[in-house]
């Protein structure tokens, strides 16, 4: 059991848990990620440490509502307890010896764990730049603490509404361009766009590494539904990862593998606010 | 007078058809009339056979004679001082390989059905069962039991028997190990395993679920906090691939991954949130228990054809005879002498059929199988929308990555002394799959048994 000890909205639908687990505290590093189950029927699903306070033992996860377990986390509220909490899983990322100049890229809720990545490595001296990518100005997260913990902060909108339009890859093209000699890039995001980045960086050399976050059950190289194919060869992305040299991944089939249970997921969905809205009927007549 | 009858007193079951669409359990077991017959089949011989043949060395004869005379509390007294789980090898050790292999009777006839009688004895004592264990009052040392499958479960019975204060650390949410996400329901009813775990709690052991030893704290950090002496039971581990092309298409499985979705996470009861996919059509690779175990799932799961699919003979295969003959009457279709060498997907990187080659046997290979060689140009496709990948698995290196000095062999199996199941680190044990690679589960109780002897006598002279 791990109590919820503090709760807020991001946006619309990312929310900021941070949890009771002081032995996952106590161990974290930036790239783990633990394994929760909401309730004794619910799934058991992955979720990367967003950020952890080894003396108050707590951990803090950032998730989007985009399946039926996130939904019913979402409205789990802070006092309430999760049913299992499991971890630190995973190995932490690497950061090549002698990096100077880092660029972290986030899309989305993956900014979420792209923080952590840019904290560290602002804290070890190197010298990093953030590219942060959203739809639009209601679902962007994070602003303020990116600023603190980069050299250069650029916020991408699709629409334009907040920061400049264009795309994470645009300003990534840009600065290259521009001369900006990164010696490291991580990217974490849609899977789309972690191909992409990868697509981008590739003809430069510039070493890039993603996070992936296929489906998975038990976290510790057991069942292999998390298998990815990396440089031709089939790794365990719980215990081999999460973080793999994006150059070398085939993103295609991690798309497709995650796609697997697209209709039963949305199936589980309907019927949950099927159900709510029924209670809703039947609480206001 | 011995009962001289040729076959065992037959056992009653469901039907195949009924029971293939449920997962309640298959083998309904002997009657109180039924038992005592079937152990008076027993010659009681002086040399005792059987007894050589079991993994745990229970005194197979004695509490036969015992259910005989209509004595079961008798019976349980006997079986329980060597066994601590006869509920659970009652229904999954391979008997006929083991110490219904060793009965004379079999030599004429068929062997007495010992495994039955097992099985009939721990759950009359289960039923009959209302007290609560005395917990033991010793003065014993605290002791770390990593994993909570067969080995683990034995290990800490017995050590917390002897008055040491045990802990269990279990990665799951629920323990049991393979009993609990590998062997399904209606092989092994959980309820009986959750008994055996309560029964553990009442002798003073702590479980610790959802702790990753190797993640969440290493060993040292366990032996640093105080526990005087760990025992490794962390099982067989990382599935095995064929490394053939398509493996990655969605739709294809592990069997750990099959199996622990619709028996651990509950996939095969509607109110449960764990996805499962609906298939139509499953192809199981393997010839194991595990194999049986998925294509007997994936038809009650509602599969309307279940392929096995085993490279060599009926002869060959390594599943027990019973879950073998359980399968074909279930409706499991085998395919021998088959190998695949491609999964087929669709546009959208789903499975739609399965390229298989046929086999034809050769000379033995150093395990004395036959090895299979394929048929040239024999190769034909099977419409399949599920594979399940039962080939075995390798160790996990969780626990060895993170222990310094802790000696593996090249397949990755702890190296243990094969008396006292010590490592190369004085104060850590290891038993079970994690030490032999993926066995059954009697052997993983009789090393969990073994390591407890020695770990107690360990702890004595530490003190």
């Amino acid at each position: 059991m791990a109590r919820i000890c503090l709760k807020q909205e991001l946006n619309p639908t990312v929310t900021l848990m941070e949890v009771e687990a002081p032995l996952i505290a106590r161990k974290a590093l930036p790239g783990q990620f633990i394994i929760l189950r909401v309730d004794e029927r619910g799934e058991r699903i992955p979720l990367t440490i967003a950020d952890y306070d080894r003396e108050q033992g707590r951990v803090t996860i950032i998730f989007q509502k985009v399946g039926h377990t996130t939904q019913l986390l979402s409205e789990m509220e802070v006092g309430e307890e999760i049913r299992d909490f499991v971890g630190p899983l995973g190995l932490p990322t690497e950061i090549p010896e002698g990096t100077k100049r880092a660029c972290i890229i986030g899309g989305g809720v993956g900014c979420a764990i792209a923080y952590p990545q840019a904290k560290a490595l602002h804290a070890q001296g190197v010298e990093v730049d953030v590219i942060a990518g959203f739809r639009s100005q209601e679902l962007v997260i994070l602003q303020e603490e990116f600023r603190a913990v980069s050299d250069h902060f650029f916020l991408m909108t699709d629409d334009g509404s907040a920061g400049e339009q264009g795309l994470v890859t645009q300003k990534l093209q840009e600065r290259i361009d521009a001369g900006v000699g990164y010696d490291l890039v991580i990217a974490i995001g849609p899977i789309p766009m972690m191909k992409f980045v990868c697509k981008g960086t590739k003809p430069y050399g510039i070493k890039t590494l993603v996070s992936l976050n296929p489906l998975m059950i038990d976290g510790t190289g057991m069942c292999g539904c998390c298998r990815v194919t990396v440089g031709g060869q089939v790794r365990f992305a719980c215990v081999d990862g999460p973080d793999f040299d994006g150059h070398q991944v085939d993103f295609e089939e991690l798309m497709l593998r995650n796609g697997t249970y697209q209709a039963q997921e949305e199936q589980a969905r309907t019927d949950h606010i099927c159900r709510i809205e029924r209670l809703g009927q039947q609480l206001i007549p | 007078m011995a009962n001289m009858r040729l076959d065992k007193v037959p056992v009653r079951e469901q039907e195949p058809q009924l029971r293939n669409k449920n997962f309640s359990e298959v083998c309904l077991g002997y009657t109180k009339e039924e038992a005592m017959e079937e152990a008076e089949r027993c010659l009681g011989c002086k040399d005792r056979p059987c007894v050589m043949g079991c993994p745990v060395n229970v005194p197979i004869p004695d509490f036969i004679a015992k259910v005989a005379a209509g004595d079961f509390e008798g019976a349980y007294e006997i079986i329980s001082e060597a066994n601590a789980l006869p509920c659970i090898s009652g229904r999954v050790c391979p008997q006929e390989s083991q110490c219904e292999a060793r009965c004379v009777r079999g030599i004429k006839g068929e062997p007495v059905a010992i495994g039955r009688l097992e099985r009939f004895v721990a759950d009359w004592y289960r039923e009959q069962r209302h007290e609560t264990i005395q917990k033991p009052t010793g003065r014993g040392s605290r002791v770390a039991v990593i994993g909570s499958g067969p080995a683990g479960l034995t290990c800490a019975s017995e050590l917390a028997r002897r008055g040491h204060a045990v802990t269990v650390f279990e990665a799951f949410h629920m323990a049991g190990g393979v009993l609990v996400y590998g062997i399904p329901e209606f092989r092994l009813p959980k309820a009986i395993v959750s008994d055996e775990v309560k029964r553990l709690e009442e002798l003073g052991v702590e479980l610790r679920l959802n702790t990753v030893v190797g993640r969440t704290v290493t060993v040292d950090e366990l032996l640093e906090e105080g526990y005087r002496a760990v025992f490794v039971g962390t099982g067989a581990g990382l599935p095995i691939f064929m490394g053939i092309p398509g493996e990655s298409l969605a739709g294809v499985y592990s069997a750990n991954e099959y199996l622990t979705r619709i028996n651990l996470m509950k996939g095969y009861l509607p109110d449960y949130d764990t996805p499962l996919p609906d298939s139509k059509a499953v192809a199981v690779v393997g010839g194991g228990n595990v194999a049986m175990d998925a294509a007997r799932c994936a038809k009650r799961m509602g599969a309307q054809k279940v392929y096995l699919i085993y490279r060599r003979g009926e002869e060959e295969m390594p599943a027990r005879r019973e879950e073998i003959h359980h399968a074909k009457e279930e409706g499991i279709v085998f395919c021998l002498l088959t190998n695949p060498v491609e999964i087929l997907g669709d546009e959208k990187g789903r499975v739609r059929q399965i390229k298989c080659v046929r086999m034809e046997l050769g000379q033995p290979d150093e395990s004395g199988r036959r090895s299979p060689k394929a048929v040239e140009g024999s190769d034909f496709l099977l419409d399949v929308d599920a594979v399940i990948m039962a080939l075995g698995t390798s160790p996990n290196p969780l626990i060895r990555s993170t222990t310094p000095g802790l000696e593996a062999n090249r397949r990755g199996c702890l190296v243990v002394n094969e008396d006292t199941l010590a490592t190369s680190r004085e104060e850590i044990f290891a038993g079970g799959d994690a030490v032999t690679g993926a066995a059954t589960v009697i052997l993983a109780m009789g090393a969990g048994k073994r390591a407890a002897q020695a770990m107690d006598e360990y702890l004595k002279e530490m003190k």
